[in-house]
């Protein structure tokens, strides 16, 4: 049982407030990314689990034990490094073996987990190897091998594939959550990539400026932002954010009136609302179309399985995706009609959600 | 062959020139210590070897003296060397290591100490050994060459330490190991070659160093304080071969050594 609990965490360096009162439960067995641009506090937050940096304030807890004040080998974890910390001076076989010797575990039982690490991970035949003599790939397996040779029930990853290149990044990741499933430890995963983010994760802790944004699953971060700068940060494109204007229970993007489900009109007061839209949730029509919004193609990029268009609403640009079979030419004139029930909404100042439920709204379907 | 445009071959001549200008004396002193008597005296003297031979070498390790100052000397650098690394290498580790407030100027005030000259210090040094009645002693010289050494010591250290990515100490750290057990088992194993050239480095300055050794001696006399102090009324030979025995660990040592202070001086630019 390996539930990471943090409660209230600071770490500031110096003036800077690396991690902000940051409270999260990572649930036994659970994959957690850790996901924000850099500088947002990630790894600082991830360093801190580890133990490899104090807390200023706030108390972490692992597997219900009070750890904030363990050093790292008290902690029961172990760490993958983005630069892989592999031990040059040691061969593989020993890389692998030392957190095992540390514990002073019996040789046969060091030898014969070293061994099943080392398969996991398909370096079998490198074990005789130095560092030096492996390529990048390589040593990020050693650096894999070596953290799950020791069994600990949490598993800490400081960007581990950003080193690789990207071909190998895609083969690893999948390896990695393959492994990850295997395993059934609790696993804490830092990084700055999205897509890893997405693909690899049961649930997605959105950082900026060392707070949590959003804690969710990867289905939910992408289609219910808390924020705008989540909707921006995740998914290609980005999602569309247009400045609308709410008057007499209507909303006005440039002039045009969109549709409004239900239980998202009680919630918009005059003035001016950020509507956000995800590039594949607008429809897009090259014929005049009586209440859609006008728009004009600026680019048209075609990626097989379907395009991805960029068009001007006055001056905001709009990605949609279109069928690939759709001709469309730059500077074309288009109209867009946004899925009402796909809308998101946000506060135009603070760019956060507003409280809308969408349960309610997907549940109502379209309503006129 | 190529053409080589004009800089490059001022560039090279003055290379050579400098080359030169180092390797002739030694060149020339080895050639004498190396030759017969009888060779030494002549005059002009050959450019070239003809006669190899250990005889100046001999006289010079037999004259009065010499042999025991050769012993003082090695103790006297072995001593610097220990005392030395036990107080730079830790300062060269948490120069290396971490960031704590004045850093940087404890990083200016090392080298400052070698910014008095040692013929300014030694008056005062002098009198402070003799009030503590450490004069005339090999201890005095070891801590006198220890204090002249120092800078060296912890500067060298912390490039060897930087070297060591911190990664590395903090995954062993995440595999079981306190702070100094990752020092013991990861930092120290890949930094012994380094440490190794800035204690050889150490016992060269303890070697040749000569005023401060001779300011604190009077009887008990290191091996340079000693050549000098018998310099003027010595034979050639003697000087010849006093000058090659005292240059070779120099030399070798400094050969060793030439990585680890290329990267010193690199950081200090830095």
């Amino acid at each position: 049982m390996a539930e990471i609990r943090i409660d209230h965490v600071w770490k500031t360096f110096g003036k800077v407030v690396a991690v902000k009162d940051v409270t999260l439960t990572v649930e036994d067995r659970e994959f957690v990314i850790l996901l924000g641009p850099s500088g947002c506090g990630k790894t600082t937050l991830l360093r801190c689990i580890s133990g490899l940096e104090q807390v200023d304030r706030g108390t972490i807890f692992i597997g219900g034990r009070n750890v904030t004040n363990l050093p790292p080998r008290r902690r029961g974890i172990a760490m993958v490094f983005q630069s892989y910390a592999v031990f040059p001076h040691m061969t593989v076989f020993d890389n692998i073996a030392f957190g095992l010797r540390m514990k002073k575990l019996p040789k046969p039982e060091i030898e014969r987990r070293v061994r099943d690490a080392a398969a996991l991970m398909h370096i079998e035949e490198l074990l005789d190897r130095y560092p030096a003599q492996l390529s990048g790939g390589q040593r990020q397996r050693v650096a894999v091998a070596r953290a799950i040779a020791v069994q600990s029930e949490v598993l800490l990853m400081d960007e581990p594939l950003s080193n690789l290149d990207a071909l190998l990044r895609l083969e690893m990741r999948a390896e990695l959550k393959r492994l990850f499933t295997e395993l059934e430890t609790t696993v804490v995963y830092v990084t700055h990539d999205q897509v890893e983010a997405m693909s690899m994760g049961d649930r997605i802790a959105v950082m900026r400026d060392g707070e949590i944004l959003q804690f969710d699953t990867p289905v939910r971060v992408y289609d219910y932002p808390a924020d705008r700068f989540i909707g921006g940060f995740i998914g290609n494109p980005p999602m569309n954010f247009l400045m609308a204007e709410v008057t007499d229970g209507r909303v006005l993007v440039h002039g045009t009136a969109v549709e409004v489900p239900a239980p998202v009109r009680s919630r918009l007061q005059a003035g001016p609302v950020l509507v956000g839209i995800r590039a594949e949730n607008i429809e897009l029509s090259p014929e005049q179309d009586e209440g859609a919004i006008p728009a004009r193609v600026l680019v048209v990029e075609p990626l097989g399985s379907h395009n991805l268009v960029t068009a001007s609403v006055e001056a905001d640009m709009v990605k949609v995706t279109t069928p690939a079979d759709m001709r469309l030419r730059p500077d074309q004139a288009v109209w867009l009609r946004f899925v009402p029930e796909k809308v998101r909404w946000f506060d135009a100042e603070s760019g956060r959600a507003l409280p809308v439920d969408y349960e309610a709204v997907e549940a109502a379907g379209h309503v006129g | 062959m190529k053409h080589w445009p004009w800089s490059r071959i001022v560039l090279h001549a003055v290379a050579l020139l400098l080359l030169l200008w180092v390797v002739l004396p030694i060149y020339l002193i080895a050639l004498a210590a190396f030759s017969p008597r009888d060779v030494v005296y002549q005059y002009p003297k050959p450019l070239v070897p003809t006669q190899f031979s250990l005889e100046t070498m001999l006289f010079f390790m037999r004259s009065s003296g010499v042999l025991d100052s050769v012993r003082r000397s090695v103790i006297v650098a072995l001593l610097t060397l220990v005392v030395s690394m036990a107080v730079g290498a830790p300062a060269g580790y948490a120069l290396a290591r971490y960031i704590f407030p004045g850093r940087d100027t404890f990083r200016i005030a090392i080298v400052s100490t070698r910014a008095f000259p040692i013929v300014i210090l030694s008056i005062p040094l002098a009198v402070s050994f003799i009030n503590l009645g450490l004069y005339d002693s090999t201890i005095s010289v070891a801590l006198m060459h220890t204090a002249l050494a120092l800078p060296f010591t912890i500067l060298v250290t912390s490039s060897v330490f930087a070297s060591v990515p911190v990664d590395l100490e903090e995954a062993a750290m995440t595999l079981g190991c306190s702070r100094l057990g990752a020092f013991w088992r990861i930092s120290l194993p890949l930094t012994l070659p380094g440490l190794a050239a800035a204690a050889i480095f150490t016992f060269v300055l303890s070697w040749n160093e000569v005023f401060a050794a001779a300011i604190l001696t009077l009887r008990n006399r290191t091996l340079p304080a000693h050549v000098l102090s018998v310099l003027n009324e010595s034979p050639l030979p003697f000087r010849f071969a006093g000058g090659f025995f005292l240059l070779v660990p120099a030399l070798i040592f400094m050969l060793f050594i030439r990585r680890y202070l290329f990267n010193l001086w690199g950081r200090v630019v830095r």
